[in-house]
C-alpha cells in the first residue's frame, strides 16, 4: 500500500506547506483547522493534487435525563467535540499528504424536519456520515435512496437489534453493543467467581434492552440470575432538599428477600435510579451494569496506551472530560481518516472496501488495532471496566479465548448473527 | 577488538556456543544496566555480572526514556509527569541535575558528540532540541502529534522523529532543525533507529503491528517487516525497542503484548526467530561486549537477559514497577 504513495515527490515540496499548517493549526479554532492549509509557498511544486475530505456530524437535540449525581456536569455537546478533535487530529496527517478534512455539523431540534433536511444534506454530496442519532433516526437516514452509498457511523446506539435483525449494510458501529459491554462485565464476573446475579431493570425499553443482553451473558458464561426485580418509580429530579431519605428507603426495599446472591446486575441505561443502589442494598453486595462497576469504550479513568495523550488534548481543547460518545466521534472520524490516508480516495466505494479489507486497523489507544466485523459493521474493541473513579479491568479477560479475535468473545460472534448485510 | 572477534566468531557457527558461555563467564566485566521503573518513579540498578540490584535511585515522576550520554559519565532520565529530565551521575548512582525539558517528555537521544539532546514532548507534538551542557532549550520543532521515537544518525546530521497518532516518521535535519521529509508508516509508530552505517532507519509500528526500513539516502521505503508468531494473535504483537546487534546482521524487535522478542536478519528482513520473554517488552539495550540483550517487561516487572548468539533467554531479574526502558554503562 505504501508503494503507491509519491512518498519521494511529495516530501520536499510539502514540508513549508505542512509547517505553515501547524502553526495555523496551534493558533486556529475548529473551523480554522477545517480550512484549507496555509497557502503553500510557490516551492511546492512536487506536491500531490488536494484531496478534500468532507464529514457530516448529524444529530438531534433529544431529550437527555441529567445525571443524579451532582458531581457529574450536565453536557450538552457529546460527541461533537469529539468529532471535532477528531478533524483536528486527522488533519494533522492530512497537511502531510495534501488532504484537508473538513467536518459540517447539523444539529436539528426536535421539531426539525428530520428526513427533509437529512435528505438535503445527503443529495448535497455528503458521503461520510457521523450519526448522532438514536434509533428511529438512524434506520431512517439509513433507508433512505440517497444514502445507499453512503457511510454511516453510529456513534451513539448500543441497542443489539441495529447490530442484528435490523442491521443495515451502510451503518457502521462504533461503540460497543449491549451484549459486548455485558459480556465484557460477564467475563470479568466469572473470573471472580461471582456468578449469582440478582438482576434490577428499569422500565425503558432501553433498559429491557440492557437486561436482556445481561441473561444472554449469564447463559453464555455460566452465570445463573438468581432472581429478577423491576424499578418503576419515575425518575426524579436530582436536586432536592432531603431527598437521601426516601432513596435510602427505596433502594432496600426493592433489594430485599433475594435468593443468595453474588452481585447486583443493574439495567438502567436511562440514569434514572441505578447510581442509587451502591450501598443501599438489602444485602452488602457490590452494584454492577449500567451504574456501579460498569462497561465503557471509553472513560476518564483510562489513560493507558497513551491514553494520557488523548485525554490531555480533548480536556485542553474542550474544557471538560471526553465522554464515551466524545470517544465514539473520535474514532468515527479517525476511521474515515486512516482509511483516506492510506488510500487517498474519498469514493466511498474505496473506503468502503478499505475499512472491511484486512489492511484497515485503526488506532484507538487501546494498544492494538481495531478494525470492523464483516458480519454486521460492528467495531471490535477491548471494553474498559470501570466504576466512576477507576479503571478496574478491560475485557477481554484471560481464559477467554476466540480463534479469531480474542475480542470477538464479547458480542455476538458470526455463527450467531441475524444479521444479513446484503438483504 | 577481541569482543568483535569472538562475535565474529559466534555468528560464523553456532556449534561454538559452549565454548563461549565458558569464556564469557570468565570475561565478566563490571557494568551496570540502568532500568526506569515507570510506576514507581525509579531507576533500578542492576549489576551486570551478578545480575543482583545494586540501587534504586528515586527519580521523579513517570520515568520512561533513558539513555547514556557519549563519554559514559551521565544517564538521562525523561521524567513525564515532572516535564523534567533528570541526570545522574553514572558512577555515583545519584541524581545530579534536574533540567527542564518541556511537557511531557518521553523519550529522548542526544548527538554523537554528547552536546544536544533531543527530547520527544509526547503531549505537545514538538521535538525539543536542547543544549546538554547548559540546559537551555535552542529550539522547538512542531511535527505530528504524539512524538516519541529520537532516532540520531550516527554522523549526527539527521534525527527520524515519529508520531505516533500522525502515524509518520519526521526527518529533521540538525544543522537547520527543519523537517526535510515525512514518511507515511503504520499506526503507532514508537521508535526509530538507524543502522550502524546509517544507510537505514527503521521505524517501528506498534499498533501496525509492523517495522518499516527505510532508505536514509532516497528517503523510501524499502520493506516493511511483519511479524507472524503461531498461538499468538496479531493484534498483541506490538512492535516497540529495536536494537541491532554489534556486527549489524540482526535486528531485535520488541514485540509487546506479544511478550517477545523477534529476530530479524537485516539482509534479507526475515524473521528468524523468537524469543519468549517477560511479558510486555517495549525495550531492549545490549551489554558492552553485544553478547547479552536485556528486555525490560513492563507487566512482569523485571528483565529478560536473552543470549544474542543462541537466542535463548537465560534469566529474569526482578526490577520495579512497571520497567520501560534501560541503558548498560560500560
Amino acid at each position: 500500500m505504501f508503494g503507491s504513495l509519491p512518498a519521494r515527490k511529495w516530501a520536499s515540496g510539502l514540508v513549508l506547506l505542512a509547517l505553515g499548517g501547524l502553526l495555523l493549526f496551534v493558533a486556529g479554532t475548529v473551523s480554522g483547522a477545517a480550512q484549507q492549509p496555509a497557502a503553500a509557498p510557490a516551492a511546492a511544486p512536487a506536491a500531490p493534487a488536494p484531496l478534500q475530505v468532507n464529514i457530516l456530524y448529524l444529530s438531534r437535540q433529544y431529550m437527555e435525563p441529567p445525571p443524579l449525581s451532582l458531581v457529574e456536569k450536565i453536557v450538552t455537546d457529546k460527541g461533537i467535540q469529539g468529532a471535532r478533535i477528531g478533524t483536528e487530529d486527522t488533519n494533522r496527517t492530512g497537511r502531510f499528504l495534501n488532504q484537508n478534512y473538513h467536518l459540517s455539523e447539523m444539529v436539528l431540534s426536535l421539531d426539525d424536519d428530520f428526513k427533509a433536511k437529512a435528505k438535503a444534506a445527503l443529495a448535497s454530496g455528503q458521503k461520510f456520515i457521523l450519526a448522532d442519532l438514536e434509533k428511529p433516526d438512524l434506520l431512517a437516514l439509513a433507508d433512505m435512496p440517497e444514502a445507499k452509498d453512503a457511510l454511516i457511523f453510529d456513534v451513539r446506539t448500543s441497542d443489539d437489534s441495529l447490530r442484528q435483525e435490523d442491521c443495515r449494510a451502510n451503518v457502521f458501529h462504533i461503540l460497543p453493543s449491549w451484549a459486548m459491554r455485558t459480556d465484557a462485565l460477564g467475563q470479568y464476573l466469572v473470573w471472580k467467581k461471582w456468578t449469582r446475579w440478582l438482576l434490577v431493570t428499569g422500565k425503558n425499553p432501553d433498559d429491557l434492552g440492557y437486561a436482556a443482553a445481561v441473561k444472554r451473558a449469564a447463559t453464555r458464561l455460566g452465570a445463573k440470575i438468581v432472581d429478577e426485580r423491576s424499578y418503576t418509580y419515575a425518575a426524579g429530579s436530582r436536586r432536592t432538599d432531603t431527598g437521601h431519605q426516601q432513596v435510602q428507603q427505596q433502594m432496600p426495599l426493592l433489594t430485599q428477600s433475594a435468593p443468595p446472591y453474588d452481585v447486583v446486575v443493574v439495567a438502567d441505561e436511562s440514569e434514572t435510579f441505578g447510581d442509587y443502589l451502591p450501598y443501599r442494598t438489602w444485602d452488602p453486595r457490590p452494584v454492577v451494569g449500567t451504574q456501579g462497576l460498569f462497561a465503557v469504550a471509553w472513560a476518564r479513568p483510562f489513560e493507558e496506551y497513551g491514553g494520557t495523550q488523548l485525554q490531555h488534548r480533548f480536556e485542553r481543547e474542550v474544557g471538560r472530560i471526553m465522554t464515551e460518545r466524545d470517544y465514539s466521534a473520535w474514532l468515527g472520524v479517525r476511521s474515515i481518516g486512516e482509511t483516506i490516508i492510506h488510500i487517498n480516495s474519498v469514493k466511498p466505494i474505496d473506503v468502503r472496501a478499505y475499512l472491511l479489507s484486512d489492511r484497515f486497523g485503526v488506532d484507538g489507544y487501546k494498544g492494538e488495532p481495531m478494525n470492523f466485523r464483516n458480519w454486521d459493521l460492528q467495531l471490535r474493541q477491548p471494553v474498559l471496566l470501570v466504576d466512576p473513579t477507576e479503571l478496574v479491568s478491560i475485557s477481554p479477560q484471560e481464559g477467554f479465548l476466540h480463534p479469531k479475535y480474542l475480542t470477538d468473545s464479547l458480542g455476538y460472534d458470526q455463527p450467531e448473527t441475524k444479521c444479513r448485510l446484503n438483504k | 577488538m577481541h569482543i568483535t572477534r569472538r562475535t565474529v566468531l559466534l555468528f560464523a557457527s553456532a556449534s561454538l556456543v559452549p565454548a563461549f558461555i565458558g569464556v564469557s563467564f570468565g570475561q565478566a566485566k563490571d557494568f551496570l544496566i540502568f532500568v526506569t521503573n515507570e510506576k514507581d518513579d525509579t531507576v533500578t540498578v542492576v549489576d551486570g555480572a551478578s545480575l543482583k540490584p545494586v540501587k534504586t535511585i528515586p527519580v521523579g515522576h513517570r520515568p520512561r526514556g533513558i539513555i547514556i550520554t557519549p563519554d559514559k559519565k551521565d544517564i538521562v532520565v525523561c521524567l513525564g509527569d515532572d516535564a523534567q529530565l533528570a541526570v545522574i551521575d553514572a558512577n555515583a548512582l545519584k541524581v545530579t541535575r534536574l533540567l527542564d525539558s518541556g511537557p511531557d517528555p518521553e523519550l529522548l537521544n542526544i548527538s554523537p558528540d554528547g552536546k544536544i539532546l533531543y527530547i520527544a514532548n509526547e503531549d505537545d507534538s514538538l521535538v525539543t532540541i536542547m543544549d546538554y551542557k547548559t540546559g537551555e532549550v535552542t529550539q522547538e520543532v512542531p511535527i505530528g502529534v504524539e512524538p516519541e521515537g529520537m532516532g540520531v544518525s550516527p554522523d549526527g546530521g539527521m534525527v527520524v522523529a515519529t508520531s505516533e497518532s500522525t502515524s509518520m516518521a519526521h526527518f529533521i535535519d540538525t544543522k537547520t532543525y527543519k523537517v526535510v521529509a515525512n514518511i507515511l508508516v503504520d499506526s503507532r509508530p514508537r521508535y526509530s533507529e538507524f543502522t550502524a552505517d546509517g544507510s537505514q532507519v527503521w521505524v517501528s509500528s506498534e499498533v501496525g503491528g509492523t517495522v518499516t526500513v527505510i532508505d536514509t539516502k532516497t528517503r523510501k521505503i524499502v520493506k516493511i517487516i511483519s511479524f507472524e508468531i503461531p498461538g499468538v494473535r496479531p493484534e498483541l504483537i506490538g512492535p516497540v525497542g529495536i536494537n541491532f546487534t554489534k556486527d549489524g546482521k540482526r535486528a531485535f524487535v520488541c514485540l509487546g503484548k506479544a511478550n517477545r522478542l523477534g529476530v530479524v536478519d537485516t539482509a534479507s528482513y526475515k524473521v528468524i526467530d523468537y524469543v519468549l520473554v517477560g511479558q510486555r517488552p517495549w525495550h531492549a539495550t545490549l551489554s558492552p561486549d553485544g553478547s547479552k540483550l536485556y528486555s525490560a517487561n513492563g507487566l512482569t516487572n523485571d528483565i529478560t537477559v536473552v543470549d544474542v548468539a543462541s537466542l535463548k533467554a537465560e534469566k529474569s531479574v526482578p526490577v520495579g514497577r512497571l520497567p520501560w526502558g534501560l541503558v548498560v554503562r560500560p
